[in-house]
């Protein structure tokens, strides 16, 4: 086999970007769309060829193309690296992203810009995968800006409406913050390491068993800067609630299984650093576990159908975050994983409900629709179910595992376990909520979104709000509602079945598995020549005694109290379900009264701790008055502006004395002719230009 | 002596010179300036001949006075040039122009005064004459080129004079 | 007595600067036009003067070429200013100054 051309996976979508970015305009929609998907078909195919012939190759493969930097002191190529974790990375992107891809071409059929967002989607896969290929921390830096790049132009995609263009600056910008600590940890490891490469950072780190805390707790919280606020977590998440405003399928990819991944891809890719710095792990499990949690507690009153996913997804990328601080690396990986099937399940499902009631968003005006829609129906429960972790399906499996290997880290311990338990539950009751207001009870749609499409049955207005809000989905009033088209419900199905089966391969020990996921990742997580583990290092750094440099003997693991954890994490989903089915089927009235009676705590959670408004005010505001008043006013127009004018008025002050000189006037061209000769004759007198020899050769 | 009398001769001619070269500048009417420059290139001739250059002076005599200053005459008496009106003269002219001349002047006397011992003298008689076949020698052989580029040159201003003068009809 | 070649050349300096004056005051253009002239010659007093130090002929060859040039220099001019004289009907050197910024 004679190279595996991992170069060709990123750059078939670059291709497709630029087929359909330059030309789309002017092609049919059917060709955008081939297009579209042969260029994301085809890096799957390559990714599966690989995935074939993986065992064959001698691990990790890089694929050298040039150089990038080439100085004596430092250098930086163009390469890619191909391990476990790239390889797991590229199947979940290609994968989902072109099931992704197949579902846009039926959602957004009739749009405007059909070329645009396929161009910009496949731009997408190119930046992402060259994020996940990357062989070092530069090109991963060049992945990671340009997926925040189309995550912009994705989310502005209609944008002639004003709150999604906002909405795409709040993302660029936010994540700007975060790339700013992802730089100053680049310029930090090539001072203290002098490479960029991934595996020779690792193996530095391997070399040297007494290096930690310091210079790498340093890199190590800049670069969960970075991965906070691509991950969307405490204090970088805010953008991706506003997020919503871009196409669901835009929210399926990027905002749920791909870009906001990066983050947790880059802390664990970068583990051996993480290791040696136990407070900035320290950091990353606490934030984590207060993202879950916070993000968890305002996902449960929120009436935007999506807005309730972002949540769920800032919520989800917290237990990633939370396992990545107990060193569960392979772990966070897993619910990586699994969490891609099923949010992206579930977002989709969202975007077939929505294009199902016409555009309607607020479950408050949904209901009943499990009659209408029943293959959206049935693919959104199994995600629901998922996603609350019952089992067997994929979100029980690695859910269970990070809250297992969370209660036994020393790094998290049965207070941060209390809190993923708690988060577990409030998201299984939040996940039904919607469930409930979505797909049961009765239709409360008001008479436009009920009319079939491009019809406004004015006669019939009064009679259908007559009787929208009393009968439990009149068949003759809601004859509107419809299914999606298959290239809509095809990937669905596919999702459904992954969200079901695809945790089955890392079924733990304690339930009869043999944990095939992490034994697979394991010579990324655990390899020879990957320094002592966590638990060794702060083990050591605890008792004083010297790092370790080898592995310890496999950890005896305790399958009792494993099994006992797994029962609680599974009762608080049922816990969560019960309530929801208590609050929104058998008592509907119950909520709005429980709202009332808390009002501040309610309008509290509504509004997200108002953390966006107190941001504005913090941040946003000194800086635009700093920019208005002082850059723009003071600098820009006083200083480059005056100094502009000084110059000006210097040159055309010149100007019009030399302009004197060209009076029209020949005796004065004359005049100045006389003195120029003689000045230039008294010059050369007195030696200037050339050399008068005064006496005879 | 004979020669004591390079020395009148140059001084009687060199005065001639600067006489008519004053002429020129001193006279209101073109046709005044012109015959004194006649004057003064016919001087000059006389002092070619002093300092060995028999072609040279010939050839000023028939090309410059002969030719150039009768050209000269007939473009005056063709255009009717009457005398110099007392128009405003140019500022920058007598500001700038005056100082600049006088300083010109000075200069240059100065330098060449200061360095009249190393110069020497000028000696006609031995191989200090310069015939025509020494000229021509050199011009025909060694600057055949120049030679021939200047007679296309000559070719170029008659076209241009030519069509310059002529009346648009 | 032999006269000193620095004679000639302070001779030719004070003619050259007389042709310069002349240029800056007359204000008929032909006038100033034969001060250009008479500043040429000067200039070929020079290098006779000088060639004879030298005892070089390229002097001389140099003054034929200055006369040569110089002669055809008078023609085009002269016949520009002719067709100055027809467009302006004027000889004043003053008056000639369209190319004013």
């Amino acid at each position: 086999m004679n190279g595996l051309h991992l170069w060709l996976i990123p750059i078939l979508p670059l291709a497709g970007f630029l087929l359909n970015g330059l030309l789309g305009h002017r092609l049919p929609k059917a060709l955008v769309s081939t297009n579209a998907l042969l260029f994301t078909a085809a890096p799957f195919l390559l990714v599966l060829h690989v995935y074939t012939s993986f065992s064959a190759l001698s691990l990790p493969y890089i694929e050298r193309h040039s150089a990038w930097i080439a100085t004596s002191a430092f250098h930086a190529d163009f390469a890619f690296a191909l391990d476990q974790l790239t390889l797991v990375m590229l199947l979940i992107v290609t994968g989902v992203g072109f099931l992704i891809h197949v579902y846009s071409v039926g959602y957004m059929a009739h749009e405007e810009g059909y070329w645009r967002f396929f161009a910009y989607l496949n731009l997408f896969m190119f930046f992402m995968l060259t994020l996940v290929l990357a062989e070092n921390f530069l090109l991963m830096f060049v992945g990671w800006e340009g997926v925040g790049l189309a995550s912009y132009l994705l989310i502005g995609f209609y944008f002639k409406k004003h709150s999604a263009v906002r909405a795409g600056i709040k993302a660029f910008v936010v994540n700007r913050i975060g790339d700013f600590g992802f730089l100053l940890a680049m310029f930090l490891l090539i001072i203290h390491f002098g490479t960029l490469s991934f595996s020779e950072v690792t193996s530095q780190i391997a070399q040297h068993p007494d290096w930690h805390g310091g210079v790498l707790t340093a890199i190590a919280l800049l670069l969960v800067l970075g991965a906070t606020g691509k991950s969307a977590q405490i204090p970088l998440y805010i953008w991706l609630p506003d997020a919503m405003e871009g196409p669901t399928p835009v929210s399926a990819l990027i905002h749920a299984a791909t870009m906001v991944t990066a983050g947790v891809y880059m802390v664990v890719r970068t583990h051996a650093l993480f290791d040696r710095a136990p407070l900035a792990l320290t950091v990353v499990a606490v934030i984590g576990a207060a993202t879950a949690f916070f993000a968890a507690t305002v996902g449960i009153v929120q009436t935007d159908i999506k807005r309730v996913l972002a949540y769920s997804t800032i919520s989800q990328l917290g237990y990633m975050f939370l396992a990545c601080g107990a060193a569960a690396y392979s772990a966070a990986i897993f619910h990586l994983l699994t969490h891609a099937f099923f949010k992206a399940l579930l977002f989709l499902a969202a975007g077939s409900v929505i294009h199902a009631v016409g555009g309607e968003q607020d479950m408050r005006l949904m209901g009943g629709l499990r009659r209408y829609i029943p293959v959206t129906f049935w693919t959104m429960t199994m995600a629901v179910f998922a996603i609350s972790g019952f089992p067997p399906f994929a979100g029980f499996f690695s859910k269970d595992e990070i809250l297992a290997e969370v209660f036994r880290s020393p790094n998290g311990g049965p207070l941060l376990w209390t809190v993923g338990v708690v988060t577990a539950a409030i998201t299984s009751f939040y996940m039904f909520r919607l469930w409930y207001l979505t797909f049961f009870g009765r239709l409360r749609l008001p008479s436009e979104a009920a009319a079939p499409h491009g019809a406004p049955p004015a006669a019939l207005d009064d009679q259908l709000v007559a009787t929208a809000h009393s009968i439990d989905g009149h068949p003759a009033q809601a004859h509107g509602i419809h299914e999606s088209p298959w290239s809509m419900l095809l990937p669905l199905v596919l999702l459904a079945f992954l969200s079901f089966t695809g945790g089955w391969i890392g079924i733990p020990h304690a339930l009869g598995g043999s944990d095939r996921f992490a034994h697979f990742l394991d010579p990324v997580t655990h390899g020879t020549g990957v320094p002592a583990s966590f638990e060794q290092v702060s083990i050591a750094m605890r008792t004083g005694a010297p790092i370790p440099t080898t592995e310890p003997p496999t950890k005896p693991e305790d399958p009792q109290t494993e099994r006992v954890l797994t029962g609680c994490s599974v009762l608080a989903a049922l816990l969560g379900w019960l309530l929801a089915d208590t609050l929104y089927r058998r008592k509907p009235q119950l909520p709005a009264r429980m709202a009332a009676s808390s009002r501040m705590l309610y309008g509290l959670v509504l509004n997200k701790y108002w953390i966006d408004e107190v941001y504005a005010f913090l941040v946003v505001k000194p800086i635009l008055v700093i920019s208005r008043y002082i850059l723009w006013g003071g600098f820009d127009r006083g200083v480059v502006g005056g100094g502009n004018r000084v110059l000006a008025g210097a040159a055309q002050g010149a100007g019009s004395v030399l302009r004197r000189i060209q009076s029209g006037n020949i005796r004065s061209y004359a005049g100045w002719l006389a003195i120029g000769a003689a000045a230039i004759l008294l010059l050369s007198f007195f030696g200037f230009g050339t050399h008068i020899h005064m006496g005879v050769r | 002596m004979a020669f004591g009398m390079y020395l009148v001769i140059f001084f009687i001619f060199g005065a001639l010179c600067i006489a008519g070269a004053l002429n020129l500048l001193l006279q209101r009417h073109p046709i005044n300036s012109a015959l004194s420059l006649i004057v003064v290139m016919t001087s000059l001739a006389v002092l070619y001949l002093l300092l060995g250059a028999e072609f040279l002076a010939a050839a000023q005599i028939i090309v410059y006075s002969g030719a150039v200053m009768v050209l000269f005459t007939f473009v005056i008496m063709l255009l009717n040039a009457g005398e110099e009106e007392r128009t405003r003269g140019s500022r920058a002219a007598y500001l700038v122009g005056f100082p600049g001349v006088a300083a010109l002047l000075g200069i240059l006397t100065y330098i060449f005064l200061s360095v009249r011992a190393p110069l020497g003298n000028a000696q006609l008689g031995g191989g200090t004459l310069v015939t025509t076949s020494d000229l021509s020698r050199v011009l025909f052989r060694d600057l055949l080129l120049p030679f021939e580029v200047t007679s296309v040159l000559i070719l170029v201003a008659i076209l241009g004079a030519v069509a310059l003068a002529r009346k648009d009809s | 007595m032999f006269v000193p070649i620095a004679y000639y050349l302070v001779l030719s300096a004070i003619l050259f600067t007389i042709g310069v004056a002349a240029f800056l005051i007359k204000r008929n253009i032909i006038t100033v036009f034969m001060s250009i002239e008479l500043m040429l010659n000067a200039v070929n007093l020079t290098f006779v003067a000088f060639a004879h130090q030298w005892h070089q002929v390229s002097g001389q060859i140099f003054v034929f070429f200055v006369m040569v040039v110089a002669a055809a220099e008078a023609a085009v001019g002269l016949a520009i200013i002719i067709a100055i004289f027809r467009a302006r009907s004027t000889l004043n050197v003053d008056q000639v100054n369209l190319m004013k910024l």
